[in-house]
């Protein structure tokens, strides 16, 4: 702990002094995103109309500031005491509060029209043609597409920075923050619905491309949708404050030509089918061991620590519950320890990532306990509570 | 004055028992800078972790706790108890009043802030950290999800909104009972006006929040479920409740702001306020608006579109009396006769940059911009335009504009001057390149960011650097001169001031008006 705290101040140290001027943008100089100081048009019509709404407000703005501010700068030029101006003594004038209070009246009125024109065309539900579900969870997305035949296609996306980058231990990568081991793959000029919610606290689904902000809400499904006319990956964050991870919990979307989605679509249900096949193999302890420690890194690290030593979430290496009965353990990872931060991960991972990383725990981190569990036996206990 | 027979008590019992507006006043003047210097501690944290991406300094979960801490204290200890002092202190002798009408209480809602605020603090030491769920604190979050310490931190919410339930009570019943003989309705010095419209606000508001972390502490430790979808509760009923605090709040904190400021500019500019019967209808239609609008806060949590227009155009309409208020600072300004001492600038820095707040304002109440900027930095900016540049420069404006008459000593100017140049400069450069990276897709509340924001938020730590260490020299100006500053005894001290303070003694004594005066 200690030497870990330690480590990491010397880094700090030693980065602040390397950091010189604006070290860590210039290398993605040539991005345009890169020091973009206005909102993006982005890539729907609603975008381009927000995008529109946003620049005609800013100038009105900048018009009545140029105005006010410059009748107030010259007042403060020519009628100072120094030049041995004599102060006047109006001090009211209906006329003029009526002038002031009408015209500004009339801007606004101008400004509600298109306002409201586009915040219409934003809650058009209509014409979906496709639906996905949107669930936010402490502190990953999860995606499911939702068929008519009921076998919908549904996986989770996790931030794919590794906390090297974060702790400043390695280089950051072009995407960092950014960047999600599985995105959400969208045809393009496809009018996509999105039904977002959440599995625990508030979240907030943004994509700045796309002009796609809703708040997922645990026990709520809110309506969104996005129609791309471009293909292209687009990246985001989650908007509302969620915890401890609220920074750590991207979202990329890529919009692909419809073809290219049909491709994908099929790619992923074979991949199912596939899982679907493995659940019923056995696996020997090193096969999972080594499956697992993928799924570890990705799903308990940021609680339980790279090397086990616990943080939010308690420690592994050594816990009597993960060197105790499997059963036990089992049903801390399957059901979530009720009012900690410790989730039910029975629906995240499929049955053969949850036999892999239960194997991994019981036999990583000095835990050599020697004993697995096949995928069978974690549809067994499901089954059986 | 033959008053000073009636002089304060010596040493400890002159303040623990405290009745005297102006030594309640001054405490409430002393506790919320010494709540502005933690708050603004914090802030400093914040942005030295978030000075280039990467975790550097401190943990995730830490810096959730430090934004939380950081809004808390700024907004309950340190900005709104700076003007319950301005107007203890400047109310009764704005009105030609002897004190406060109702002294014991105001002993009490001021003793009972610093166990609140140090039972708030003490969470940060608390197994589970303290609370790390925003300002907003928003269900469940805040319920379900929230470290054991919540409940000591809704425990000293109540304190506080006792205190501010108090001290409102305070001001209305002076305000109706005590002015001087002649003392109408619409001779009142606009800072009076204003404070008179707040106050009632705060007895609006402050019950509800109080109802809010009731409702909070029986979802935490009584079964209840009224935030909670899974026993039938709903998480943005949470919201709804908070705003229909927290919007009026926000003019709470700015009302007060708008009537120093209302008092200084005509003194610096010796022409009378342009407008002041408009400047009292303004304030008013911006106090009865900031009811309707509170879900301008919460575009995106899924409203029907109905319910979305009626609080966009709701929102939109405040620009008017905003409005109404600027052009009147201006015309009170224009053909005027014109100096620039220390709270003239301060003045007329807030007049500049609460303007780009309301600006922003107006464009974060169109609500289809509001789904790109809402959650943004680009928000940040735009509430710290109007919080600091606000409330916070026209603080820092009354301070030297009254502190020659509680004390009978001048300031500094030159090292006022300086504070102010620094201040503004130091504040645009942390504030203004906020509304880039928030319009660039920079969510706020995160410890940690991607590269395209870097440079931008490089400057922004500079800034807010400088910002807070000009801090320290208000603080040596200050101090330097109730202990050693040039003593005066003009009664009026500013060429230009009009109004009952300036009428009496310099330094004020520790009773005035004993004896009402005629007001013509």
């Amino acid at each position: 702990m200690c030497f870990k705290a330690k480590r990491r101040l010397t880094l700090a140290l030693s980065s602040m002094s390397a950091l010189l001027p604006l070290t860590a943008a210039t290398a993605w100089a040539q991005d345009s995103k890169v020091n973009a100081i206005n909102m993006p048009v982005g890539v729907t019509e609603v975008s381009a109309s927000i995008y529109d709404l946003h620049m005609i407000i800013f100038w009105i703005c900048v018009i009545i500031g140029v105005l006010v501010f410059g009748v107030m700068f010259y007042s403060i030029f020519a009628h100072r005491k120094s030049k041995g101006v004599v102060p006047a003594t109006f001090h009211e004038s209906t006329k003029v509060e009526i002038a002031w209070t009408v015209v500004p009246f009339l801007i606004l009125l101008a400004m509600a029209v298109p306002a409201t024109k586009t915040l219409i065309e934003i809650y058009d539900f209509d014409d979906a043609e496709m639906d996905i579900l949107v669930t936010g969870f402490q502190w990953k997305w999860k995606y499911e597409y939702l068929q008519e035949d009921g076998e919908n296609l549904k996986f989770f996306s996790n931030l794919r920075t590794p906390q090297d980058e974060i702790y400043n231990e390695e280089v950051k990568g072009e995407h960092y923050l950014l960047e999600v081991d599985e995105p959400l793959v969208v045809p393009v000029d496809t009018k996509v619905r999105l039904l977002v919610t959440a599995n625990d606290v508030i979240h907030s689904w943004w994509v700045p491309d796309l002009a796609v902000k809703k708040d997922a809400i645990p026990g709520f499904i809110n309506e969104t949708w996005f129609k791309s006319t471009q293909v292209g990956i687009f990246r985001g964050q989650c908007a509302e404050l969620c915890g401890k991870e609220h920074g750590f919990m991207p979202i990329v979307v890529h919009v692909v030509s419809k073809a290219d989605y049909v491709d994908w679509l099929a790619t992923k249900q074979s991949e199912a089918a596939e899982i679907k096949e493995l659940m019923a193999q056995s696996f020997t302890l090193d096969e999972l061991a080594e499956r697992g420690k993928g799924v570890y890194q990705r799903s308990c690290l940021a609680c339980h620590g790279a090397n086990g030593e616990g943080g939010v979430g308690k420690a592994i290496a050594g816990s009597l519950l993960v060197t105790g009965a499997i059963n036990g353990h089992l049903d801390s990872v399957v059901n979530g320890v009720p009012g900690t931060a410790m989730q039910a991960f029975g629906g995240q991972l499929n049955d053969v990532d949850m036999a892999a990383v239960i194997t991994y725990q019981r036999n990583a981190f000095g835990n050599n306990m020697g004993d697995m569990v096949q995928p069978l036996d974690i549809f067994n206990f499901k089954k059986g509570q | 004055m033959g008053d000073h027979h009636h002089g304060p008590a010596k040493g400890l019992k002159r303040w623990i028992f405290a009745t005297n507006h102006k030594d309640i006043g001054t405490m409430y003047l002393w506790f919320s800078f010494a709540m502005f210097i933690l708050g603004g501690s914090f802030a400093m944290i914040i942005r030295a972790e978030l000075f280039q991406p990467g975790m550097q300094l401190i943990r995730p979960e830490f810096f959730n706790q430090m934004t939380t801490m950081h809004g808390l204290i700024m907004v309950f200890g340190a900005i709104m108890p700076s003007f319950v002092g301005l107007a203890n202190w400047m109310i009764p002798m704005m009105i030609g009043a002897p004190d406060m009408a109702l002294p014991r209480m105001n002993n009490w809602s001021f003793w009972i802030l610093p166990p609140a605020f140090l039972l708030l603090a003490s969470t940060l030491f608390m197994e589970g950290g303290g609370p790390a769920f925003g300002w907003t604190f928003y269900a469940p979050l805040s319920t379900t999800y929230a470290p054991p310490s919540v409940t000591f931190f809704i425990f000293g919410v109540h304190i506080l909104g006792l205190s501010s339930i108090m001290g409102s009570i305070n001001i209305v019943a002076t305000v109706w009972n005590l002015r001087a003989p002649g003392m109408t309705w619409m001779k009142m010095p606009l800072f009076v006006w204003t404070w008179f419209i707040t106050a009632y606000l705060l007895i609006a508001v402050m019950p509800v929040l109080a109802g809010l972390v009731t409702m909070m502490l029986m979802d935490i430790h009584f079964g209840t479920s009224f935030f909670s979808a899974a026993g039938g509760g709903d998480p943005v009923l949470f919201q709804h409740i908070f705003w229909f605090f927290g919007h009026p709040e926000v003019y709470i904190i700015i009302l007060p702001a708008f009537g120093v400021v209302s008092q200084i500019i005509p003194t610096f500019a010796r022409k009378p306020l342009f407008g002041y019967d408009s400047m009292v209808y303004a304030t008013a239609s911006i106090a009865f608006l900031s009811f309707i609008v509170w879900a301008h806060h919460m575009y995106t949590v899924g409203m029907p579109v109905s319910g979305e227009l009626f609080f966009m155009y709701a929102t939109m309409l405040i620009a008017v009396p905003t409005g109404v208020k600027v052009f009147n600072w201006i015309s009170t300004m224009w053909r005027g006769s014109m100096t620039f001492e220390t709270p003239m600038l301060f003045s007329i820095g807030f007049v500049v940059l609460f303007t780009i707040g309301g600006f922003t304002g107006l464009m974060l109440s169109i609500a289809p911009s509001d789904f790109q900027y809402h959650d943004s930095y680009f928000v940040v900016a735009h509430f710290h335009y109007v919080m600091v540049a606000g409330a916070v420069f026209s603080m820092t404006a009354a301070v030297y504009y009254w502190l020659p008459k509680w004390c009978g000593r001048m300031y500094n100017e030159t090292m006022g001057k300086t504070h102010f140049w620094i201040s503004f400069v130091g504040f645009n450069l942390a504030f203004f390149p906020q509304h880039f990276v928030g319009l660039a897709g920079m969510p706020r509340r995160i410890p940690d960011y991607a590269l395209q924001f870097t440079d931008f938020n490089m400057m922004s730590s500079v800034g807010a650097f400088i910002y807070g260490g000009s801090q320290i020299l208000f603080l040596y100006n200050v101090i330097a001169t109730i202990v050693a500053g040039q003593p005066i005894s003009d009664e009026k001290v500013w060429e230009g001031a009009e109004g009952l303070e300036w009428t009496v003694p310099t330094p004020a004594p520790f009773h005035t008006f004993a004896v009402p005066p005629q007001v013509k």
